[in-house]
């Protein structure tokens, strides 16, 4: 089992998230994260130039059997890129994962996901 | 407004209408001045309660950029109402009444010491007329609010003030107007049902479908982000109302107290049976239903709150949630977007409330009318009230997509598809609404 990582645009969750749908893989967490990686966001407020160093993201989760690993990753890079591919566009971290379980009848492994 | 059509008591002197002077220069009735300087506040309050009412119910993402069509309205109309608006609204017939126009009333610069007949000093009567030309153009954008652009949305309020909202305002309540001399005792417009919420609720609906709608609509579930803001903006519209609409007798006395209660009681009944319906309809009445209720109310008794007493004001209430939660349904079928149900309770309400009206009208006024023309009646009376209502519509839906279609075509209206996905907030303004999701 592996469990997936990937920071998004915000933008990009609703394209992300039918993507994956339409490939089967429709059990994600979503969260609003902020963080900062070589993406710069200059806004101006009251004329004066500021440059946050945290930048708005969106952290989806997903765990999955190893076979459904590779169609996941592709379709959230596929999706998250802007164009030829921006800086900004986010990462995907792919960790194993060691257990899973479903907490309404207490299975245990790859069929609790 | 309603002064012409309820001084039944004060019926031997006969006053038609407030700006037409009857001999004697007129004086400052400081209670009247009082009530109305106090009534154009509350029709300000209104803009910003439309801004959160439209606020919470948009995406997070956009937040500010609705809020801002309403704060745009308060800038934009407030210089423009100002400059020409007022001329243009309440001058004499110019273009054979198409429109008023007098010279001196540019910059307002004519009425610098002028007291009217009804008692109240002009500039008084102008600034509560100019909230009513900042709040209609601010209505629209919930029809097409989360994918306009600002320049475009600025652009189009100025057009529409100019070439819609002065036309119709010159025409229901100038007292030369087209709709104030129909028939036995005019067109029945008390507070703005055909010029604010009809030209509004159809413009919008006009604009919606030249625009199209919101990308991933019906699909993508679009939740509201914030409905305290909502209910907050309902709250506050209620209170506002009641200058909206016993402000729009510009005078303190009788016919001021009729129309703050029966708003009072309208209000109450469609809120209640908006919340009715939901809940023996679809289980559980929720806070979007009671602030779509309230009005839904608001918006039927604004023409009504002249003729009207508390057993047509209850009825009228409790017509309009009905209508407005239907054509809310209808909307879901058809599948156009009126993003935040402009058309669905302005548009709605307003006709049900300019044409249903009529069946309620107390005796009094009747008496009027067959005094001045013999034998008129209900039949006579709707007929009136329809020809202004399909002429408000007609007006407002064919001159709203001409200029739709040159700001289009020269600013640029519908924000690109990527600007809409990241929200207009951040991509328009440069800002987000809420801190709490970024740790700075």
């Amino acid at each position: 089992m592996k469990l997936i990582t990937a920071i998004i645009p915000e933008e990009k969750l609703d394209e992300v998230r039918e993507a994956l749908i339409d490939a089967e893989i429709e059990r994600i967490t979503v969260l609003r994260v902020s963080g900062h990686g070589r993406q710069q966001e200059i806004t101006v407020q009251r004329g004066k130039k500021v440059v946050p160093n945290l930048i708005p993201k969106v952290q989806i989760t997903i765990a999955c059997n190893d076979a459904f690993e590779d169609i996941t990753v592709d379709t959230i890079i596929r999706t998250a890129r802007h164009g030829e591919g921006k800086v900004g566009d986010g990462k995907i971290f792919v960790q194993d994962l060691q257990e899973c379980i479903r907490i309404r009848t207490g299975e245990r492994g790859g069929q609790a996901i | 407004m309603s002064w012409k059509r309820l001084l039944g008591l004060a019926a031997a002197v006969a006053v038609a209408h407030p700006l037409v002077a009857q001999g004697t220069a007129p004086v400052n009735d400081s209670g009247a001045t009082a009530w109305l300087l106090t009534s154009t506040t509350l029709v300000l309050l209104m803009v910003p309660g439309l801004a959160l009412f439209y606020g919470g119910l948009v995406r997070t993402k956009n937040v500010l950029g609705t809020m801002m069509h309403s704060f745009a309205a308060m800038a934009v109309v407030g210089v423009l109402w100002a400059v020409v608006g007022y001329a243009l609204s309440f001058g004499p017939n110019a273009l054979g009444g198409l429109i008023g126009w007098r010279k001196d009333l540019l910059l307002l610069r004519g009425i610098d010491q002028t007291i009217l007949p009804a008692g109240v000093p002009e500039y008084a009567f102008a600034m509560f007329q100019g909230k009513f030309a900042i709040i209609t153009p601010a209505l629209i954008a919930g029809a097409v609010a989360e994918r306009i652009s600002f320049r475009g949305w600025l652009a189009f309020i100025t057009l529409w003030i100019i070439f819609v909202y002065c036309p119709l305002c010159h025409w229901v309540w100038a007292s030369d107007g087209y709709f104030f001399n129909l028939g036995a005792k005019g067109a029945i417009d008390f507070a703005g049902g055909t010029v604010v919420h009809i030209s509004s609720g159809v413009g919008g609906l006009a604009l919606a479908l030249f625009l199209g709608a919101r990308h991933g609509y019906p699909k993508t579930a679009m939740s509201p982000n914030n409905l305290t803001f909502t209910l907050l903006g309902a709250g506050l519209l209620w209170v506002g109302w009641f200058g909206f609409n016993a402000g729009s007798s510009v005078a303190s006395n009788l016919d001021t107290a009729r129309a703050l209660t029966v708003t009072q009681v309208a209000a109450a009944a469609g809120a209640l049976t908006w919340i009715l319906i939901e809940t023996i309809r679809d289980e559980k009445p929720t806070s979007l239903g009671m602030a779509s209720g309230i009005l839904a109310g608001l918006v039927v008794i604004t023409p009504a709150a002249g003729v009207v007493q508390v057993g047509g004001a209850l009825a009228l209430g409790v017509i309009a949630a009905c209508c407005c939660y239907s054509m809310i349904l209808l909307k879901n079928r058809l599948g156009y977007d009126d993003s935040l149900d402009a058309f669905g309770i302005h548009g709605t309400g307003g006709i049900v409330g300019a044409i249903g009206l009529t069946f309620f009208i107390r005796d009094a006024w009747w008496a009027e009318a067959a005094a001045k023309v013999p034998g008129w009646g209900i039949l006579a009376q709707l007929k009136v009230q329809g020809f202004a209502v399909l002429c408000t519509i007609l007006f407002s839906v064919v001159m709203t997509l001409i200029i739709a279609a040159l700001v289009q075509k020269f600013i640029g209206f519908r924000v690109s598809e990527s600007v809409e996905k990241t929200g207009l907030d951040h991509e328009l303004h440069g800002e987000r609404a809420y801190g709490l999701n970024n740790l700075n």
